[in-house]
């Protein structure tokens, strides 16, 4: 402390004395820095679990959050999903993808999504007539009481305790009954595992602390990834100032894929 | 066979307006078709036996044997549309082993396993049951050690012995009326429960499933009868009349409830609409408007209000019996098509329609490949070769067991 004071009082001119403090500061630097990689390292660990170094599902609760309003139609996301999940190519497969809607003046809707909005979308043939345009990105909602997982005959899919609907590919019989069940059109037959697939939110980043792929490289922010329940979680934040809607609510699939700024005639 | 990505493309390719991109390919294909039809057959089928043994239709009683025995043969295929559209057929175990409770799927397997243990062999093994101990002594060679097998080491004829056989057929034929029920009922209900889906979720689904089995059963064991019938001249044209005003009743209460669904839908006018609208005036035209509601309903409906014999003694127009053999056998072959148009136009129609309720897609038939039209074909006629042996084992012919009947007095 006393050299502390002296640095603020006594200009530093004498070199052998100013030596002398650096010398003591490294010192106490030194010997702080337990302390400062325990802090790190606390840290560290309470974002991966609850301070034991493992991940415990039953502490998070997945969702998340869609600003409709801030998808520019890139398809980076689904591009990434593909990449990250190693969804096959052709144009049926699709965990994750995003829709262009065009509504006319004279209330017609057009929705596409050529090959999942990958390469972007082709310029509208002429601005003339349209009332507006937006994109939505679709993925699996991850529903709460999710029709799929009350249809599949032998429990290859399943809720998992931190909320994300999985499949197990070692067990699923390929009868499609899930398939059928969503009401989302979010599941396909792997062409070569011939079993169910789906969006996983990424399960293997998420359990290392990530976030989902297509969450990380949306150049918008389109899309936010975090716990539902948690009150410091940036879904939290997302849900709580802005004025939410989910897909088919009146299939009462609870999902937890929430949307900002939705257009009502989004299905 | 087409590759799967071509085939797609080709799908593709034929979408209007927009589908979810997952929705390109069809998920549920032909051998889904022929599960319920074969199902449908099955249940129809015993519920006509149960006519007789539990309400005493004697003027069917020619046909108790064979309906049960043509039972039987659909029933152990119906497995196998299911198991071979499997991604894994080896993994299909898993549903007996560890199944979902809350699936309506997992209780197939016990379902079935009910139906075909408890209910179907068991009564055809104590209706055969004196037979088999007459014919197991009267015979000689394969055939004695087939029906010695077959009698299971029960070869008590005695009047009290028998009496006990008639009282369990009875017994179980009871028991088996609410099971061909819910075999047929719940395959419906796998359907009828998909809320996702708005061609199919309504809890008309299992009861018109229900129905149109009644319907589809009784007109196969009438076609069988009428050829097995002409081919060994023992044709009784009052039990083909009762069969046809049975099969007339049963296709009334059918139709009525297709026209209650119909109108319901239609009255509610719900977001589905338009989309299902669209679908019935394209791509179900022919299956639908054409092939169930026309040829397969009203037309045989007509035919036979008209020709036979269905309130009372005598027909609105009367023609000779042959003519109306003839008749008979036209309308029963026309349902036959109608049913199974009736279990395509809910499956494969259910899944032409996009879940955003946007546009329709198209159905790809493959000829060859697992899912092809030759691999159900060949499902659909292994029933047949299945009863050809059954009725050499079993002959169901009131005289075959007759002519045992002096015989078993003498018996012990």
């Amino acid at each position: 402390m006393n050299t502390l004071v002296q640095i603020q009082t006594k200009p530093p001119n004498d070199p052998e004395q100013i030596a002398t403090e650096r010398r003591e500061f490294l010192r106490k630097c030194l010997m702080a820095s337990p302390f400062l990689v325990g802090i790190v390292r606390v840290a560290a660990q309470q974002t991966a679990g609850n301070g034991d170094g493992v991940y415990h599902p039953e502490d998070h609760y997945y969702g998340m959050g869609v600003d409709v309003s801030k998808c520019i139609g890139c398809g980076r996301c689904a591009d990434a999903c593909k990449t990250e999940n190693d969804v096959p190519r052709d144009p049926y497969y699709f965990r994750t993808w995003i829709e262009r809607y065009v509504i006319t003046t004279e209330g017609e809707v057009s929705v596409s999504s050529p090959n999942g909005g990958i390469e972007g979308f082709p310029a509208t043939v002429s601005e003339k007539g349209i009332l507006r345009t937006f994109f939505v990105p679709k993925l699996c909602n991850h529903c709460a009481s999710p029709p799929c997982v009350q249809v599949c005959p032998v429990g290859a899919t399943f809720l998992s305790r931190d909320g994300v609907v999985l499949v197990d590919k070692d067990y699923c019989i390929g009868c499609r009954y899930c398939i059928q069940a969503c009401p989302y059109g979010a599941r396909f037959l792997h062409p070569v595992t011939h079993t169910a697939e789906k969006c996983t939110f990424c399960y293997h980043r998420v359990r290392n602390g990530k976030v989902p792929a297509c969450v990380e490289v949306c150049p918008t922010g389109a899309r936010i990834f975090g716990d539902v329940r948690s009150m410091a979680s940036p879904l939290t934040r997302f849900r709580r100032f802005n004025e939410i809607q989910v897909l088919k609510a009146h299939l009462n699939t609870e999902p937890k894929v929430y949307y900002a700024n939705l257009d009502g005639e989004v299905s | 066979m087409e590759p799967l990505s071509e085939q797609l493309s080709s799908v593709l390719q034929q979408v209007t307006g927009y589908i979810y991109p997952n929705e390109v390919e069809l998920h549920w294909g032909l051998l889904v078709v022929v599960y319920p039809y074969v199902t449908g057959l099955v249940a129809g089928a015993f519920i006509l036996a149960s006519l007789e043994r539990v309400f005493n239709v004697k003027e069917v009683e020619p046909t108790y044997r064979l309906a049960l025995l043509t039972a039987l043969a659909f029933l152990l295929i119906a497995p196998f549309p299911l198991l071979l559209h499997l991604g894994h057929p080896e993994r299909s175990f898993e549903i007996f082993l560890t199944p979902n409770l809350h699936s309506a799927m997992a209780m197939f397997g016990f379902v079935y396993a009910w139906y075909l243990m408890v209910v179907l062999l068991l009564e055809i093994w104590f209706d055969y049951r004196k037979d088999l101990v007459i014919w197991s002594r009267q015979e000689r060679g394969l055939k004695r050690f087939i029906h010695r097998v077959l009698t299971l080491g029960a070869t008590d004829i005695s009047e009290r012995a028998v009496e006990f056989d008639r009282k369990a057929v009875r017994f179980i034929t009871v028991l088996g009326i609410p099971s061909a029920f819910l075999l047929h009922g719940y395959v419906g209900f796998i359907f009828g429960s998909v809320k996702a889906n708005p061609w199919w979720s309504s809890v008309l689904i299992p009861i018109v499933f229900l129905f149109s089995a009644i319907v589809s059963g009784i007109a196969m064991v009438m076609i069988l009868y009428l050829i097995t019938g002409l081919l060994r001249q023992t044709l009784e044209m009052d039990c083909l009349d009762k069969l046809a005003s049975f099969l007339f009743f049963a296709l009334v209460v059918d139709f009525s409830l297709e026209i209650l669904d119909f109108i319901h839908r239609l009255y509610e006018a719900e977001e589905s609409i338009h989309i299902l609208s669209q679908l019935i005036s394209t791509r179900l035209f022919l299956s639908l408007v054409i092939l169930q509601a026309l040829l397969g309903t009203v037309l045989p409906l007509v035919s036979l209000v008209a020709f036979a014999p269905v309130f009372g003694k005598r027909a609105l127009v009367s023609i000779p019996p042959e003519l109306r053999r003839l008749l008979y056998l036209g309308a029963a072959v026309l349902i036959q098509i109608g049913i199974f148009s009736t279990r395509w136009n809910v499956v494969i129609g259910g899944q032409l329609f996009s879940k955003s309720l946007r546009g329709l897609t198209v159905y790809k038939l493959q000829l060859l490949g697992q899912e092809g039209f030759f691999v159900s074909a060949f499902l659909l006629i292994i029933p047949f070769v299945l009863l050809y042996i059954f009725i050499k084992i079993l002959p169901p012919w009131k005289e075959a067991a007759a002519h045992a009947l002096p015989e078993a007095e003498s018996g012990d």
